[in-house]
Order: C-alpha cells, then sequence, then structure tokens
C-alpha cells in the first residue's frame, strides 16, 4: 500500500489532515469522500447494536477494533447523535465518590484523552476544568470528605475556596448576602467539554471504517427468540435482521425496548432540559456545576453560554419539560452571574434520560439470553462515552462482565448492592 | 407544560404538583415472605410505557393530597384524574392485564 501513511481500514477513506483540508480547498471543499456508509441491512449479524448514539457507536467501534468484531449492524430509528448525544451540555469528568464509579468514568476519561487522535476526528475536547461549588458549610464539609474519596482513586481533584472560585470565574458573584453563596468548591482540572456531535460521527466514521454498518432510520420493532427463549434476531421497520447478540443502547427508551423483549427494567425515563444564549464574547474558560441549584453553566466555542438544568419530576417521552424548570434554572443563573441577566436565551430543548435508583449505569446481560442492555446512564452519560462503549464491547464480546462493568449488572438491585452516586450525579432526580 | 385537575381543586398548572410515580402499587402483604426478587420487583421495577400511564400526583401547592392520573407520557396528554380508591376508565385503562383489578 504505497498510500499506507495517509490510509485505514478496510473501507481506505482518507485520514483527516491540515493537508487534506488544504488540498480539499482547492476543489472548494466538493470532493470529500462521506463520513460512513450508508448500507442495507445484511440478513444476519455477529452483532447488533440497538441505538446509535455515542454510546452505542462506541460499543460498534470497540467491537470491531479491540475485538475483532466487524460484522456488526448498529441500529439508529432516527439519526446518529440526535437523541441525548446531541443534547446534552457536553462535560466529561471523572469525579465521582465510590471506586466502582471512579473506575468507569475514570477509564473513559482516560480515553478521551487519546480519542481525537485515535479516531482521526477533531472531538474538540478541552480539559479546561469542571468546578462544582459549595452553598454551604455543610455543602463544603461533605465536598472536603468526596475529594479526598477521589483522590484516594488517584483522580485529580483539589478543594477551592471562595477566592480560588472568584480568581477561576471572574463573572460569579460571590456576595455573602445571596440565596445560594458561593462556599467554596472544588475542582477537576482533568475535566472539561468535548464538541458532541463531533463524537457521535468519529465513532460512526471509524467505525465504518473498520466494516461496521451503520443503519439510519431502522427502528427495532420487536425481539426474535429460539426455541430455548434466547435472542435471535431483531423485527425492525426496515425488515427481519438476524444476530444471537444484541446490545441494546437506547437510553431514554431502554424501557421500550425491555417491554418488547418482555421484562423490566429499574428505570424511569424523565425530561432533562437545557438552554443556550446568544452568542458573546469568551467570559468563562471552565465549566460550574451547582448541585444545590441545579444549574451548571460553560461556554461553547461559538460563544454562546451552555446552560443546563435539573430534571422534570415526571415520566415522558415527549423531549420537552416544563417551564418552571427553565425559570428555576435561569433565577440561578441570574444570582450566580449577574451579567447573564442580560442575555437572551437563544433556544431551549429537553432530552429523555433514563434515570436508575442509584444514579449509576447498567451493563447487564438480561434475562433474555444474547441480550445485554447499557442504560441508566441518567443525567450524566455522555462524559462516559468511550467508557461505556469500551466495557459494553468487551460484555458483548465475551458475554460476561470485565472487573469495570461487574458491578453494573441488574442483579444488584436484587442484591442490595446499589452504588449510589445521586451526590455525584450532579443534577437530581 | 401541563395542565392538570386536581378532583379536589381543579385545574391547575403542573408546577403546583409533586410526582409519585406508578399508581396501583399494592405492598406485599407478607414482607418478609419474598424473595429477593420479588422485594427488589416491588422496591426499584416500575412500569415505564411509552403512552398511557397510570400514576400518582400531589397537590404540593394546593389541597396537598394525593390522587391519580391517567397521562400519556407520549404526548403529556391528561386522559383522567381521579382520586385514591377509584380506578381508571376500563377504556383507557393502561395497566397489564394480569395486574388490573
Amino acid at each position: 500500500m504505497a498510500e499506507a501513511g495517509r490510509r485505514r481500514g478496510p473501507t481506505g477513506k482518507p485520514r483527516y489532515s491540515i493537508f487534506a483540508l488544504a488540498r480539499n480547498a482547492l476543489s472548494y471543499h466538493e470532493n470529500w469522500q462521506a463520513a460512513w456508509r450508508n448500507p442495507e441491512p445484511k440478513p444476519s449479524y455477529d452483532a447488533i447494536v440497538v441505538g446509535g448514539g455515542g454510546h452505542g457507536l462506541a460499543t460498534a467501534y470497540y467491537l470491531a477494533s479491540v475485538h475483532g468484531i466487524r460484522n456488526v449492524a448498529v441500529l439508529e430509528k432516527g439519526w446518529i447523535g440526535g437523541g441525548n448525544t446531541g443534547r446534552n451540555t457536553t462535560i466529561i469528568r471523572s469525579n465521582y465518590l465510590w471506586d466502582e464509579s471512579a473506575a468507569i468514568y475514570e477509564h473513559a476519561l482516560k480515553l478521551w484523552e487519546g480519542l481525537t487522535q485515535e479516531l482521526n476526528f477533531n472531538l474538540m475536547f478541552s480539559q479546561r476544568g469542571v468546578i462544582t461549588l459549595a452553598h454551604s458549610e455543610h455543602e463544603l464539609k461533605e465536598m472536603r470528605r468526596r475529594v479526598e474519596a477521589i483522590r484516594l482513586n488517584g483522580i485529580d481533584t483539589e478543594v477551592l475556596d471562595t477566592a480560588g472560585v472568584k480568581k477561576l470565574v471572574p463573572i460569579i458573584n460571590t456576595d455573602q448576602s445571596i440565596r445560594h453563596p458561593v462556599m467554596g468548591g472544588f475542582i477537576q482540572r482533568r475535566g472539561g467539554t468535548a464538541r458532541h456531535d463531533a463524537v457521535a460521527w468519529g465513532y460512526a466514521r471509524a467505525a465504518d471504517d473498520l466494516g461496521v454498518d451503520i443503519i439510519q432510520g431502522c427502528e427495532v420493532t420487536g425481539f426474535l427468540k429460539d426455541g430455548t427463549g434466547a435472542v435471535e434476531g431483531v423485527e425492525t421497520t426496515r425488515g427481519t435482521i438476524r444476530s444471537k447478540r444484541i446490545g441494546c443502547v437506547a437510553a431514554g427508551h431502554s424501557a421500550v425496548l425491555a417491554a418488547m423483549a418482555g421484562f423490566r427494567l429499574p428505570i424511569q425515563a424523565r425530561p432533562l432540559q437545557a438552554l443556550v444564549s446568544e452568542p458573546i464574547k469568551p467570559v468563562i474558560d471552565t465549566v460550574v456545576m451547582s448541585n444545590a441549584v441545579h444549574m451548571y453553566i460553560s461556554q461553547s466555542d461559538k460563544g454562546e453560554l451552555v446552560l443546563g438544568a435539573g430534571t422534570d419530576s415526571y415520566n415522558s417521552y415527549a423531549q420537552r419539560g416544563s417551564l418552571n424548570i427553565i425559570e428555576h434554572q435561569l433565577a440561578a443563573a441570574c444570582e450566580l452571574y449577574p451579567i447573564v441577566s442580560r442575555l437572551r436565551v437563544l433556544r431551549t430543548w429537553g432530552g429523555i434520560v433514563d434515570t436508575c435508583p442509584d444514579a449509576s449505569p447498567i451493563l447487564s446481560a438480561t434475562p433474555v439470553d444474547g441480550l445485554y442492555f447499557n442504560c441508566g446512564w441518567g443525567t450524566g452519560g455522555f462524559k462516559a462515552t468511550p467508557g461505556s462503549g469500551h466495557v459494553f464491547a468487551d460484555l458483548l464480546a465475551k458475554g460476561r462482565p470485565n472487573a469495570i462493568a461487574a458491578p453494573f449488572g441488574l442483579e444488584r438491585f436484587q442484591g442490595g448492592y446499589l452504588i449510589d452516586e445521586h451526590g455525584a450525579a450532579g443534577v437530581a432526580h | 407544560m401541563m395542565l392538570i385537575t386536581c378532583p379536589y381543586c381543579g385545574p391547575r398548572d403542573d408546577a403546583e404538583f409533586s410526582y409519585g410515580n406508578q399508581a396501583h402499587i399494592a405492598r406485599p402483604t407478607d414482607p418478609s415472605a419474598c424473595s429477593d426478587q420479588e422485594w427488589a420487583e416491588y422496591l426499584y421495577f416500575r412500569d415505564n410505557p411509552k403512552g398511557p400511564f397510570a400514576e400518582r400526583w400531589m397537590h404540593a401547592a394546593g389541597c396537598r393530597r394525593w390522587f391519580q392520573v391517567v397521562r400519556d407520557t407520549s404526548s403529556h396528554a391528561i386522559l383522567q384524574t381521579y382520586k385514591v380508591g377509584e380506578w381508571p376508565d376500563p377504556a383507557i385503562d393502561p395497566r397489564p392485564k394480569e395486574s388490573a383489578s
């Protein structure tokens, strides 16, 4: 292969590089190759991933790249990255309390750190730091405990006092007379943000390159089972597709898929809303979260302030929530960052998150042989995308969970081994 | 945004209410006789349908009484509200057949 340095994978797509950019500029960018194919579904595959969001595409990519299972289909009912992957606030961190969570979220963060290079796709991964605020003495003490627990797992965190927060976030109001005064916080400097669409597109392009079929506009409508009750395929809006190994990575719609397969999950589908302001010049170069007021803020590279809200309290699949949640979020934003009161809201939206009783995910075999679920990421799945896909691919390939996935099985609800991360989840639910 | 008709106070904005999830779940009559699986089902496993769902709501900023609602989770349409001790209209009862009483 004369062009070995520029080519990768069986489909031989050219690498993205500054030289490719220059070359394509000469032809007015009219000759870029499609980033992934648009194949017709084959009658059967070695493995099927249901759900073409970041987690599902990552699962397919690692099945192909780590485990050599390349005869894989990703079935997406809409378009890839069109669900929660395109609706989150793009925050990445691994500052969770319990060892089990630290293991999976830090696994993800370490993958993030090399992912742009590995996928040859600019994920705009920016380790700009993530600050979590404390608004009371109690919260600050609890935070010190959490920081020590996180550090014991070898993950970078440090406590900040009020002046330390103010130094990093000049627009924050540290007046101690406000309803939720800033009494300090803690920071994970390796945390940050990434371009959410690029994560889906980067994984899709790399997975496609390894032979994975990404099939959009293909909704699963039922599961086929053999005489023993094991799964042997799916019915879809584009026909029957057979496989004895199926992984469902459908976030908010996980319970709908589980019901088709004949069992329930300890999952509730809830709306989670976010909004962006009109774009302005750079005013904040880090991410600031607050558990007490359910509001988090960062600034996109386009200049929009990205503000996340809390979940609505009720079950929904409507991808929208109630206005009072937005009012609550904006009241907190205006008090903590007074300049926000001068800005217009550009757009608001909602996604449907799969909340779990212990605010931890489920990576598990199910009562149906051959059928696996990766769900329950709730309000915080984006940060875990690479780690989630990596360990779920391992589970699909080997049929048993590795050390990172093992604590996240469905059996924890029978055994009582819950991994309670409501404190670290950042969004109450 | 929803307009929920409290059976005691009338139609009010959904911001006045708090949510109690799935309705009509009976506590096991003899909890100590439950298997781990049955107890887990009671504690953590709920129906989560896309479509009509029988659920509990409480009028937190009004009469503070619990009541029940059949609501479509895909459209937020309120199909019926009724008091505790009453049952969904059989024509729209969303409960799985084996658990309906």
